[in-house]
């Protein structure tokens, strides 16, 4: 067997003085080899690992054929944001674990194939899509993060009349204010977004819900309102010295970075204090984006603190190794105990206790258990707070009847319906923060359970 | 999206009013709420307190100072400008009840957030007493308006050129100390007014509300920029506030944090002032 083709990324000595995409894709010659690694199985499981079910063998199987362009277009029978999915799944934990060649070796490399073909339409330009018989129904959509964005395309795609509502000046939720530059282009983001406003979908930014408008009234104007709102309210430690300057929540960093570009100040007008000793505490995906970031504003050094050991770090495994090529440093079973203040109010340093791993936890993770007396401060001028997320209560302020679980989280059932008759809810919002794939999973089972409503005419339970 | 400028005049030195076309946030607007704005793709979002909203023309007013580079590109636009964006009705609204008798008092351009404050307390049934102050009675803005909504209006300017020679706090203290029974005293001004007037009226117990200005960025409760101390508690002045009781909040942090971005601002500003007379 042939082994898996490696992705061509751009060097760390050179990425760490840009925003420029790390990953650099397949070449055509790349792509042809790696679909040529496909077994074409007749009980795909990477189907079945895809939360909006790809036809994986199908769009692989034109690739190797070199028709690059139906590849694509057998990807967009289930997925409208091909070239984000390609680029931010964590396709090791989805598709590409239940590959079959996984069980022996290497799975194929489904989201670099994937990423091929939405660059390949891209590069051409996209074909606008064919717009669906009007059936006369209006859905409102709030949030046009990835939930929200795909529900709107399924939902148009039926024929109904799309209304997205999205409190920030620009669409794509964490697509554009989270992940970074280097990760995922915002032109890529902005390109996908337009498509979906092909299908007729009219976005309207800066339109607050919960203060412009309440989802009652919303539901009193719409046949069917779908939330997808997210999980954007950022959690604090609740330490000593978390509000002095210097101390950021990685949503506000990540904000001023990605949605504001402050990066590129002062051509943009948006600040962002450049440390020059960072510390980012948190493990996930957000924390390894923060701490990149904050490398490439020009630290000195840039570490990651995270309580538990490297086995349990939830970032994805090729974003912690692209960190750690970058030169972040990882201090791993330590945690912050007080964030110390210098002159001005400022962020001096942190002072941290060592941990170790009792007994797994009702996550299943082993617990960290902090070792008494082994305190100690590391320096830092920054300190960026990525310990999660939970949903934004704002939002749901004047919808009556609305059930939420203790965390904030918005309860629905499995086909994606909320307490309130016309309303139906999915990603973030309802299951605290996730994935954008898992995101778009549950836009899509959503949008058909409206659409079975709005065929029917009748109440959705 | 865009929003047009129906109408924008200078009403004091370096202070201008704007009338903006957003008939969807005139809508759902009241006292003591927010906007945020941005001019267009390469700007920062701004913050800035509704000063008066009309529904059926379905405009919201705002009325700010050149203190920046954001501000002073905002006081070069012209009527039928349009800015990029402008989201709101932000914060949650001034707690406004029938109480009796309500002081309400504005210093500088925080004079603009209080005149809606003011209709509203008179509409509610209070009696409203105004005291408004600036350094001198050329920055004095709002005037007439302000004397035509209250029962009551009182002039302080720093130099004496109108009114009382003195601070707002002064005369606030003077109507204290006379035999009006006060329910309430609401003050929006620069931090440090604002830091004085709560600890001169701690002593007599009356209740003292501020609208605190941190530096914000969403406005919507999803980055914790805004976030300040009161009561001990941290709070996202964006979402919980933006007013608070003066009594619980700790100013210093808000001033220090108010100081976090000084050398960028001054960086952005020159930028700008030196593409400026380029373009001249």
């Amino acid at each position: 067997m042939a082994s898996r083709q490696a992705m061509p990324h751009q060097d760390p000595k050179e990425r760490i003085r840009n925003f420029d995409e790390v990953a650099l894709g397949y070449s055509k010659e790349q792509a042809l080899a790696e679909a040529a690694r496909c077994l074409e199985c007749k009980n795909p499981g990477c189907v079945q690992g895809c939360p909006v079910n790809v036809d994986i063998p199908g769009f692989i199987a034109q690739v190797k054929a070199g028709n690059f362009d139906e590849g694509i277009a057998t990807i967009k029978l289930t997925n409208s944001l091909a070239a984000v999915c390609g680029r931010v799944c964590p396709q090791e934990v989805q598709c590409e674990d239940l590959c079959v060649l996984a069980k022996k070796g290497e799975p194929v490399a489904i989201g670099r194939l994937e990423r091929f073909c939405a660059d390949h339409e891209r590069k051409k330009g996209v074909v606008a899509p064919v717009q669906a018989q009007p059936t006369g129904k209006h859905v409102a959509v709030i949030g046009a993060g990835p939930a929200g964005l795909t529900a709107a395309a399924d939902l148009a795609k039926a024929g109904h009349d799309v209304t997205v509502f999205e409190s920030l000046h620009d669409t794509g939720g964490v697509l554009t204010y989270g992940i970074p530059e280097f990760r995922l282009p915002k032109s890529i983001v902005k390109e996908e977004v337009d498509y979906i406003k092909q299908l007729g979908v009219d976005v309207k930014v800066d339109y607050v819900i919960g203060k412009i408008k309440t989802l009652d009234e919303l539901r009193e104007e719409y046949d069917a309102v779908f939330l997808g709102t997210g999980a954007g309210l950022p959690r604090f430690m609740g330490i000593e010295g978390e509000n002095l300057n210097g101390v950021y929540s990685a949503n506000e960093f990540l904000t001023r970075v990605n949605l504001m570009k402050a990066y590129r100040f002062p051509d943009y007008d948006t600040p962002i204090k450049r440390g020059k000793r960072v510390i980012v505490v948190g493990g996930g995906n957000v924390a390894m984006d923060a701490a990149r970031s904050a490398l490439r504003l020009g630290a000195d050094e840039v570490s990651i603190v995270y309580r538990r050991s490297e086995e349990e770090l939830p970032a994805r495994k090729e974003e912690v190794e692209n960190a750690r090529e970058e030169g972040i440093i990882f201090r791993l079973l330590i945690n912050p105990v007080r964030i110390l203040e210098g002159e001005n109010m400022a962020v001096k340093g942190v002072e941290c206790i060592r941990m170790e791993l009792g007994e797994p936890d009702g996550s299943g993770r082993r617990r960290p258990v902090p070792l008494e007396g082994s305190e100690y401060v590391l320096d830092a001028d920054i300190v960026i707070i990525a310990i999660g997320t939970s949903p934004n209560p704002m939002i749901l302020s004047g919808s009556e009847g609305l059930e939420v679980g203790s965390s904030g989280t918005i309860i629905v059932d499995g086909s994606g319906k909320t307490s309130l008759d016309n309303v139906c809810a999915g990603g973030d919002a309802v299951t605290g923060a996730a994935t954008v794939i898992s995101a778009m999973g549950a836009g899509k089972i959503a949008a058909r359970t409206i659409n079975k409503y709005l065929e029917s005419d009748s109440s959705m339970g | 999206m865009s929003y047009k400028i129906l109408e924008k005049k200078q009403i004091a030195p370096q202070v201008h009013l704007m009338k903006v076309l957003a008939p969807d946030v005139a809508k759902a607007s009241k006292a003591g709420q927010f906007i945020i704005l941005r001019i267009d793709e390469t700007s920062e979002r701004i913050p800035l307190t509704i000063a008066d909203f009309d529904a059926e023309q379905g405009y919201v007013t705002i009325i700010f100072q050149e203190m920046g580079k954001t501000t002073k590109q905002l006081a070069k636009m012209k009527d039928e400008d349009e800015l990029q964006d402008f989201a709101g009705p932000l914060g949650t609204p001034a707690d406004v009840r029938d109480l009796g008798t309500v002081i309400l008092v504005g210093g500088g351009v925080g004079i603009a957030p209080v005149y809606p404050q003011v209709k509203a307390y008179r509409e509610a049934g209070n009696k409203v007493i105004s005291v408004i102050g600036a350094r001198n009675k050329d920055l004095l803005i709002l005037e007439d308006e302000m004397r035509d909504a209250s029962d009551e209006l009182h002039v302080a300017t720093d130099d004496g050129s109108k009114g009382h020679h003195g601070f707002v706090t002064d005369v606030v203290k003077q109507i204290l100390d006379s035999s009006e029974d006060v329910a309430r005293i609401v003050v929006i001004g620069p931090p440090i007014l604002m830091k004085v007037a709560a600890g001169m009226t701690q002593p007599y117990g009356v209740e003292t509300i501020v609208s605190l200005n941190p530096i914000m960025i969403d406005g919507t409760g999803m980055c914790g920029g805004c976030r300040v101390s009161v009561g001990g508690e941290t709070k996202f002045a964006c979402v919980d506030g933006p007013e608070f009781d003066a009594h619980k909040v700790d100013f210093n942090l808000l001033m220090s944090r108010l100081a976090l971005y000084r050398s960028e601002e001054s960086e952005c500003l020159q930028n700008h002032e030196c593409t400026c007379k380029g373009d001249n």
